[in-house]
């Protein structure tokens, strides 16, 4: 264990507290983002609670283009974009906000899925008893719908935690970047090992948690 | 005449009245409503028969304007629906509980929670949300079950709780859409004998729809016979399953109380004497005639020879009818003088058609 210096110890839990910042950080934009966008492409679509194709076609054209483009290219592309936002092109800060965008695209996607599930009769039902359409979206739709958005919450998480790894290119460090430098670019397999088990680690914690959640709200 | 948007409930005025309602659905111009008008009295149970696709489901959602209807009037306790604004449809719709045949339960809410949301979606506080719930889950039976989840209750169960929501904003009017349709038949009479004594208890006006004439005769006042997007007839329940007009309604009708003949039977009967014929006749007993000695009687006045083939007693809302199939031995004029008798006295006689004609007929439709 000669390669697992003291310097290299706090690489690696410098590299995780990064990987967790930007997936963390990434993943809850992406949450508060996402839903209200997964509602309005819900609800604006073609039969939907108000249904505007004016708004919808637009949304869902973003919202495709966002998830065509390969991470690492949205990532290069949208640089200045990055500064705009967080005041700087390089470092963790930077590296959130393509995640963020990317995650946001992806999630809202899985969240509009996960609320198209809900029972249509439910919804009328709602409907029958006088509700609003902001009711029907805040007392029907977000909680009938709450197992399967804490499963599309989970999917991203784990997604975030692969993109994360591409970080490096615009210098955000995390465990991916740290794996490629030395384990990869240093010769340190080590190395490389390590970052794969943390990796592991993490989505599987991820997973179980997000299993877990979901079992526990869903009273199907 | 248009009645105002918010007028008060006037017992002489119809809880219900539909005029000429039209509706077709999408580009190829499907019909789902053509031209249907009915009246609703208060207090009444009415109920909506027909096939799938008769229209009757697109007719129950014009009541609360889950569906618009192309043209026509909606009336419903004193209210003109079509002329209320969003709000005021929506305070209109908390006046009519509705019911539904896959009970559309919030899978997210125990039982207590989903009773609570209409008054949760009116903006009664909780105190008084609660001391609803309590009141309403006894008159269904589901005290016990307070705290369960839908998924976790049987299907009658799952109703029950749905008719506890309906009826949690005080409604005046009951839309069962397919109520008991999902439900096995035992439950089914269940259901119904709580809509029935609920109506009784509640002072409610129901209106139910459904293809199974079993619940019309179980629990409606009245009915109505839909058929593409028309009613074909309508009337009280009792006059209907006695006095059929219309050959759906007839087929309807059999379902509960048809009684055709098997074929076998006829083949065993006896063959008629020279100068003799044997005719079948179906002899609905109705009213005051039932109670009459009209079996001996025939026989007795024209010289008859009556065999019963087969015969059932039944009632309709407590009033008593009679079924009889009856093989007629003797000269043609004398069956056609007994047919006349019969006739006169108020028993209507149909020949019979034998199961192996019936089908026959049915072949070549």
């Amino acid at each position: 264990m000669t390669w697992l210096t003291p310097a290299m110890q706090d690489l690696l839990i410098e590299a995780s507290w990064q990987t967790m910042l930007m997936v963390g950080a990434a993943a809850g934009i992406a949450i508060l983002l996402g839903l209200p966008l997964a509602l309005l492409l819900l609800v604006t679509a073609p039969g939907g609670l108000a249904p505007n194709a004016a708004v919808n076609r637009p949304l869902g054209l973003v919202v495709n283009a966002i998830r065509s483009t390969p991470f690492i290219i949205l990532m290069v592309a949208i640089v200045p974009f990055t500064r705009l936002v967080a005041g700087t092109s390089i470092g963790t800060t930077a590296a959130i906000v393509p995640l963020a965008l990317a995650a946001t695209a992806f999630i809202a996607r899985l969240f509009e899925n996960a609320l198209r599930e809900v029972d249509r009769g439910v919804i009328e039902a709602a409907r029958a008893m006088g509700a609003t359409r902001l009711q029907i979206v805040w007392k029907v739709l977000v909680p009938e719908a709450l197992p399967g958005l804490v499963a599309a919450v989970t999917v991203t998480l784990v997604s975030l935690v692969g993109y994360s790894a591409m970080a490096g290119a615009v210098g955000g460090g995390g465990l991916g970047d740290l794996g490629i430098r030395f384990g990869y670019q240093r010769f340190m397999p080590e190395v490389m090992a390590i970052v794969v088990v943390i990796l592991i680690l993490f989505v599987q914690g991820l997973q179980s948690l997000g299993d877990w959640l979901v079992r526990r709200l869903s009273h199907r | 005449m248009s009645p105002e948007p918010f007028a008060e409930a006037d017992p002489s005025r119809p809880a219900i009245r539909l005029t000429d309602l039209r509706r077709r659905f999408g580009a190829t111009g499907a019909v789902a409503l053509d031209g249907v008008s009915l009246e609703v009295a208060p207090g009444e149970i009415f109920g909506i028969v027909g096939r799938s696709g008769a229209g009757k489901s697109t007719l129950i959602r014009c009541v609360n304007l889950l569906e618009r209807p192309d043209s026509g009037e909606v009336e419903v306790l004193g209210r003109n629906m079509l002329a209320l604004d969003e709000s005021g449809l929506r305070a209109a719709r908390r006046d009519i509980g509705m019911v539904f045949q896959h009970f559309n339960l919030l899978a997210s809410r125990t039982v207590a929670g989903n009773v609570a949301f209409p008054l949760e979606v009116a903006g009664v506080p909780r105190a008084e949300r609660e001391a609803r719930v309590a009141e309403l889950l006894p008159l269904v039976g589901l005290e016990a079950k307070r705290d369960a989840y839908p998924a976790q209750l049987s299907g009658g169960q799952k109703q029950r709780v749905g008719i506890a929501r309906a009826l949690a904003s005080r409604p005046r009017l009951l839309l069962c859409d397919e109520a008991t349709s999902a439900l096995d038949p035992e439950t089914t009479a269940e259901i119904l004998s709580l809509v029935r004594s609920l109506r009784d208890r509640l002072d409610l006006t129901v209106l139910l729809i459904t293809h199974e004439m079993a619940v019309v005769k179980a629990i409606c006042d009245r009915v109505a016979v839909m058929e593409a997007g028309r009613v074909i007839e309508a009337g009280r329940v009792f006059d209907v399953f006695t006095r059929p007009r219309t050959a759906t309604t007839r087929s309807f009708v059999a379902e509960v109380i048809g009684h055709s003949v098997p074929a076998g039977t006829i083949a065993r009967l006896p063959e008629p004497r020279p100068q003799e014929v044997r005719r079948l006749l179906q002899v609905l007993f109705a009213g005051p005639s039932s109670t009459r000695a009209v079996v001996s009687e025939v026989s007795r006045r024209f010289g008859l020879d009556l065999n019963i083939v087969s015969g059932r007693i039944d009632a309709i809302g407590g009033e008593p009818f009679g079924v009889m199939t009856l093989a007629a031995y003797g000269p043609p004029d004398q069956i056609d003088g007994a047919i006349q008798w019969m006739r006169s006295i108020g028993i209507e006689v149909a020949e019979a058609v034998p199961e192996e004609t019936a089908q026959m007929k049915l072949e070549a439709a």
